[in-house]
C-alpha cells in the first residue's frame, strides 16, 4: 500500500511543482513587464502633464515679463516726466489683470535724473488702483531691484508671502532700465511688476496624479512654493529637507532641479513612501515643477491584476493537484491491490485470488497476465515436482548403479597376496555417478595374468551398461581364449553384431607370464601405457589398433615385451592426460611421465595416489570432465617367489 | 455645585498669578533680528521661567527689518538689547553710553563667501570684484579684512538675503557662519564649491552679540540688569543642554512671527551658536567680555576711523559701578 501512495504522491508532487514553477515564471514575467511598460507610460504621461502645466504657467509669466520689458524700453526711449511716468504705470497696470502691482524704481544718483517720487508704484485693491510711492531708498538693497540691476537683465525674484495677508505668495518681475550716455550703458532703474502666485498655487494644486499623488513647485533656490504639506511652503528648501531627513540623494535631485534639468527619478519621499517623480523647469523663472507618483498606487492595478491571476493560478493548481492525485490514486489503486495479491503469490500462495479485471487498460492487462502467469507457474511447479521426484528416483538408482559398477571392479588390494612375483594396483574416479572406464585383471591359468584397461566412449548410464557388457565379455572371452589379440577380436565381433547405438570402447589388453615377466598385449585404440624401468618412465611404443564395437572384422595384433624384475607397467585412461586446469590447460603426457618418474620408487598404491593427487592439484577445483582410471603392475620376478 | 466651587478657585488663582506677576519687574528685550536660534537662550530663559526666578518678567520683542534694537533702546521702548560690540563702541563714541551686561558671542562669526567657479581661491582674488556688504557697523569687520589684504573691491550693499550672490550678481557675499552660510548650502550649493573666508581665521576677531543697556538705565538698577544677564546666560546653558526642546520653542516663535522657519536651518544655527558662545577653554567664563577681544575690536574700529576713543573697559562693562 505504501508503494501505491508514493507513486500517486510523487506523480502529484512533480506535476504540482512543475505547474507552480511555470505559473511563477509566467506571472513574474508578466508583472515585471507590465511594470516596465506602465513605468514608461507613466513617465510619458508625467512629462506631458508637467510640460503642459509649465506651458500654461510660462505663457502667463512670459506675458507679464513682456509688459515689464516693454515699459522699460519705453522709459529708455522716451523721456517721461513725473506725471506721465505715473500715468504710464497706472495704465499699464490697469490693462494687465495678471499683475498685482506695477512700478518703477530709480537710482537716486542725480546723474541718472531720477524722477520724483523715486519709486512710483501702483497696486490693485479690488477694482481700485492705489498709488503707493516710496521715497526712502530702501529699494536699493532689495533683491527685486538689486538683482536685475547687477545682472543687467530681467529677473524674477524669490517668491515671498505678501505683507498684508501673509498667505498669498508674491513674486516680482523686474527689468532694468538702461541709460546710454554714449560712453557706457548703465542701469538707471528698474521696472517692477508684482505678481500674485495664487493662480499658480491653485494650478499646481490641481495637478493630481492617481489618488495620493501630488505635485509641488520649487523656487530657483529650491524653496517649496507649493506642496501638499503646508509646513514646507516657504519654510524649507529641498536641500534643508534632504539635510534633516538625511537623504543625500534628495539633495542631488535638488541640485539637478535648481540647475534647470528635467528628469524622471525614483525616490523615497518625506513620508518614507517609495515614489516616482518627474520634474521639469519653468524656464523664465528657473522654478521647478514636479509631480510625484506613489509607487504602491502606481503599481496597484498591475499588482491587483497579478494577484488575481496568481489567485486563479493557485486555485487552478490546487484543483489540478487534487485531480492528478485522484487520477493517480485511481490508476494505482488496482495496481496496489494487484501488488498485494502478487505479494501473496510471491510467498507461495498460488491460489490467491487476483483482483477482478474491470478495465482493459494496462492494469487490466497486467492482471490478466498475472492470472495467466500464476496458472503457468502452478503447472510448471507441478511438473517440476514430478520431475524432481523422478530425478530423485533416478539419482538413487544411479547411486545403486555406481555401487554395482564399483563392486564389479576388483577393489581389494593387494589382490593376490600369495603371488609375490608381481604386484598390481588400480583405482577409478568416475566423472559422473556411473563411469565409462573400467579395468580388470584375472588369472587365465596359474601363470598368466590378464589385465586390461578400457574406456567406453561417452559416460553415464549408457556407457556404464556398455561397459558392463564389454567387461563381462572381455573377462569370459579372456578366460576362454587366453591371447590378447584373440580376446579383442572376439569381443569386437560380439559387440559389433548388435551395435545399433554405435557405441565403442578402447581397450588395452595384456597378459603377464608371471614366471618370466613376458607381457603379451594387444591394443584397441587405447593410450599407450608407461613403462617404468630402472627409474626411467617412458611411453611404450605400441600399435594403435582400432576401437572395439563399430566394425566387426577388425584384426588386432599381439605384441610383447619382457619386464625385468622391478619394472612397472602403468595403464591409464585419457581422463588423466586430458584433465583440464582452470585455464583449460591439459595435464598432458609430459607431466604424467615426470610424475611417474619421481614416484618410480614408491609402492604401487602410493604411486597411484601420487598421480591422482597431482592430477587433482593440476585441475585446481576445475570440474572433472572424464573418468580418471589407473592401473599399475609391477613385476618382481620369480626370485621374489622363492627367496 | 462644582462650577460654584471652581469659579471662585479660578478667580483666586488668577489673582494670585496676577499678584506674582505684579511682584516681577517687567522689562523688555529686543534681539538683533527676527526670531531664530541666534536668540534661543533668551527664549528658553523666558520659557523655562528662568527670568521669573531672577525676579524678572521679560517681554522679548521681535527684531527684524525696520526694527532696530538700538533705536528701541534709545527711545526707551526696551530696557535691554542684543547688539554687536562694534555697534556699542561706535554709539559710545558718538556719546550714547551703553553698558555691556554680557558678551554672548566671543568671536567673529562673519565670513565672506565666494564661488570657487568664479575663480576666487584666496583673498587676493577678490581684488576689484563685487563684494556684498551689510549696512552700517556690520560691514566693519569685512572692511578690516579688505584693508588687511589691501583689497579694493566694488562694494555692493547687501540686503537680508543671499539671492543676489546666488544669482551671480556679486562675486562674494557677507555671511554669518550660523545663518547665511547655511542658507547658501540649502540653496543647493555644496560646501566644496564655495571659497570661504572666515574673518576670525584672518585675524579679525570681533566679539559679536552682547547684551546691552543704556548706562542711564543701568545705573537706576544695576542689580536688575545683572540678574537679567545672569538669567539670560542660564537660558543659554539650558538651550544647549536641551537642543530638541529649544528648537521647538524657536520654531514656534518663528511661526508666530510669520518668518520662514526651517528646522534643519535652526538646528544648524543652534549648533553654531553653541560653538560661538561656549568658551573654547575653561579659563574663560560664559558671557564674559574678554579684555583682549574688546581691545582688538576697539583698535580696529579706531584704525578705521569709526571711533576716536576706546572707552574704559571697566566703565563699559559696568564693573566700575558694580564695585560701588
Amino acid at each position: 500500500m505504501q508503494t501505491t501512495k508514493s507513486i500517486a504522491r510523487t506523480f502529484t508532487l512533480i506535476v504540482s511543482v512543475c505547474t507552480v514553477l511555470i505559473f511563477s515564471v509566467a506571472i513574474g514575467s508578466f508583472y515585471h513587464r507590465s511594470r516596465v511598460a506602465l513605468e514608461q507610460e507613466v513617465a510619458n504621461n508625467a512629462a506631458h502633464l508637467v510640460l503642459a502645466s509649465i506651458n500654461r504657467v510660462e505663457t502667463t509669466l512670459h506675458a507679464i515679463g513682456k509688459v515689464a520689458e516693454d515699459t522699460s524700453r519705453s522709459l529708455e526711449i522716451a523721456g517721461y516726466h513725473d506725471q506721465s511716468l505715473t500715468t504710464l504705470l497706472k495704465e499699464t497696470l490697469r490693462d494687465n489683470r495678471d499683475i498685482h502691482g506695477f512700478g518703477a524704481a530709480f537710482d537716486p544718483n542725480p546723474a541718472f535724473n531720477p524722477p520724483h517720487p523715486v519709486v512710483p508704484y501702483y497696486f490693485r485693491q479690488g477694482e481700485r488702483l492705489v498709488f503707493a510711492p516710496e521715497d526712502n531708498f530702501q529699494h536699493l538693497s532689495q533683491d527685486w531691484y538689486q538683482i536685475p540691476k547687477e545682472l543687467g537683465q530681467m529677473a524674477w525674484s524669490e517668491p515671498s508671502f505678501d505683507k498684508a495677508s501673509g498667505t498669498i505668495l508674491m513674486t516680482s518681475c523686474s527689468v532694468p532700465i538702461f541709460s546710454d550716455n554714449g560712453r557706457e550703458k548703465q542701469v538707471r532703474g528698474v521696472v517692477v511688476a508684482d505678481v500674485s502666485l495664487e493662480w499658480l498655487t491653485e494650478l499646481v494644486a490641481s495637478i493630481r496624479v492617481l489618488d495620493t499623488g501630488y505635485s509641488f513647485l520649487l523656487s530657483r533656490n529650491g524653496t517649496f512654493l507649493t506642496h501638499p504639506d503646508r509646513d514646507l511652503i516657504m519654510n524649507e528648501t529641498i536641500f534643508s529637507l534632504a539635510e534633516s531627513r538625511h537623504k543625500p540623494d534628495l539633495r542631488e535631485i535638488g541640485r539637478k532641479m535648481v540647475l534647470g534639468e528635467s528628469g524622471f527619478v525614483a525616490y523615497t519621499n518625506i513620508h518614507d513612501v517609495s515614489t516616482l517623480m518627474y520634474y521639469a523647469p519653468v524656464p523664465s523663472t528657473g522654478w521647478t515643477l514636479a509631480v510625484v507618483f506613489p509607487e504602491a498606487e502606481l503599481y496597484a492595478d498591475v499588482r491587483n491584476l497579478t494577484l488575481v491571476v496568481a489567485g486563479i493560478a493557485l486555485a487552478g493548481i490546487l484543483l489540478l493537484t487534487a485531480a492528478v492525485y485522484w487520477v493517480a490514486r485511481r490508476v494505482t489503486a488496482p495496481l496496489g491491490a494487484l501488488a498485494e495479491a502478487t505479494e501473496a503469490i510471491a510467498s507461495g500462495h498460488f491460489d490467491t485470488e487476483l483482483p477482478a479485471v474491470k478495465s482493459s487498460d494496462e492494469v487490466g492487462k497486467l492482471t490478466l497476465a498475472f492470472t495467466a502467469m500464476t496458472g503457468a507457474l502452478k503447472k510448471y511447479i507441478r511438473n517440476l515436482t514430478e520431475t524432481t521426484a523422478a530425478k530423485e528416483r533416478i539419482q538413487s538408482e544411479l547411486k545403486m548403479a555406481t555401487d554395482i559398477q564399483a563392486s564389479l571392479l576388483p577393489q581389494l588390494f593387494p589382490a593376490f597376496p600369495d603371488r609375490p612375483e608381481f604386484d598390481i594396483h588400480a583405482a577409478m574416479d568416475p566423472a559422473k555417478e556411473v563411469g565409462g572406464d573400467f579395468y580388470d585383471f584375472f588369472f587365465i591359468d596359474p601363470t598368466n595374468l590378464c589385465f586390461l584397461m578400457a574406456d567406453v566412449a561417452d559416460k553415464g548410464v549408457p556407457a556404464a551398461l556398455y561397459m558392463m557388457v564389454a567387461k563381462i565379455l572381455l573377462k569370459t572371452e579372456g578366460q576362454r581364449l587366453g591371447e590378447p589379440e584373440q580376446i579383442l577380436s572376439r569381443v569386437n565381433e560380439i559387440l559389433a553384431a548388435d551395435n545399433d547405438s554405435c557405441m565403442f570402447t578402447t581397450v588395452f589388453c595384456a597378459i603377464l607370464n608371471t614366471e618370466n615377466g613376458e607381457v603379451r598385449f594387444a591394443n584397441a585404440g587405447h593410450n599407450a601405457p608407461v613403462l617404468i624401468s630402472g627409474g626411467q618412465a617412458e611411453f611404450l611404443s605400441i600399435r594403435a589398433g582400432f576401437v572395439l564395437g563399430p566394425i566387426a572384422e577388425t584384426v588386432y595384433t599381439a605384441e610383447r615385451i619382457t619386464l625385468e624384475p622391478g619394472d612397472v607397467l602403468f595403464l591409464y585412461t585419457d581422463g588423466i592426460t586430458e584433465a583440464k586446469s582452470r585455464s583449460e590447460e591439459l595435464y598432458g603426457e609430459e607431466r604424467l611421465l615426470q610424475t611417474l618418474q619421481t614416484a618410480s620408487r614408491q609402492e604401487l598404491a602410493e604411486m597411484i595416489r601420487t598421480v591422482r593427487a597431482e592430477v587433482f592439484r593440476h585441475a585446481d577445483g576445475a570440474p572433472q570432465s572424464d573418468d580418471v582410471t589407473m592401473l599399475a603392475i609391477k613385476y618382481r620376478g620369480m626370485a621374489a617367489r622363492n627367496p | 455645585m462644582w462650577i460654584g466651587l471652581a469659579v471662585p478657585l479660578v478667580l483666586f488663582w488668577l489673582c494670585l498669578a496676577h499678584a506674582r506677576a505684579e511682584g516681577l519687574a517687567k522689562v523688555r528685550l529686543m534681539p538683533l533680528w527676527s526670531p531664530q536660534a541666534q536668540f534661543a537662550g533668551y527664549y528658553m530663559a523666558r520659557e523655562k521661567g528662568i527670568y521669573a526666578r531672577y525676579g524678572l518678567d521679560v517681554d522679548i520683542l521681535e527684531g527684524g527689518p525696520g526694527r532696530s534694537p538700538l533705536q528701541s533702546l534709545i527711545s526707551g521702548e526696551v530696557d535691554f538689547a542684543v547688539l554687536w560690540l562694534a555697534t556699542a563702541l561706535q554709539q559710545n563714541d558718538d556719546g550714547l553710553k551703553l553698558v555691556n551686561l554680557a558678551q554672548i558671542i566671543q568671536r567673529s562669526s562673519l565670513m565672506l563667501v565666494a564661488k570657487k567657479a568664479s575663480g576666487i581661491a584666496g583673498p587676493a582674488d577678490l581684488q576689484g570684484r563685487k563684494v556684498g556688504l551689510w549696512a552700517g557697523e556690520l560691514s566693519l569687520p569685512v572692511l578690516a579684512f579688505l584693508e588687511r589684504y589691501r583689497l579694493h573691491v566694488q562694494r555692493i550693499s547687501q540686503a537680508y538675503t543671499v539671492n543676489l550672490f546666488l544669482r551671480g550678481g556679486i562675486d562674494a557675499a557677507s555671511a554669518m557662519w550660523y545663518n547665511e552660510y547655511h542658507t547658501i548650502l540649502n540653496a543647493g550649493i555644496n560646501p566644496d564649491e564655495l571659497q570661504v573666508f572666515s574673518l576670525h581665521e584672518h585675524g579679525i576677531s570681533f566679539p559679536e552679540d552682547g547684551l546691552y543697556a543704556l548706562e542711564q538705565g543701568y545705573r537706576k538698577d544695576p542689580a536688575r540688569a545683572r540678574a537679567f544677564a545672569q538669567a539670560s546666560l542660564e537660558g543659554w546653558r539650558y538651550a544647549f543642554a536641551h537642543p530638541e526642546e529649544t528648537l521647538e520653542v524657536v520654531l514656534r516663535r518663528m511661526r508666530e512671527a510669520k518668518v520662514p522657519a526651517s528646522r534643519s536651518h535652526q538646528e544648524w544655527m543652534l549648533a553654531r551658536m553653541r560653538d560661538l558662545i561656549m568658551p573654547a577653554d575653561s579659563s574663560e567664563t560664559l558671557g564674559h567680555l574678554q579684555l583682549a577681544g574688546f581691545q582688538a575690536a576697539g583698535t580696529i574700529l579706531h584704525k578705521h576711523g569709526a571711533i576716536e576713543d576706546i572707552p574704559d573697559y571697566a566703565t563699559f562693562t559696568g564693573d566700575a559701578d558694580a564695585d560701588h
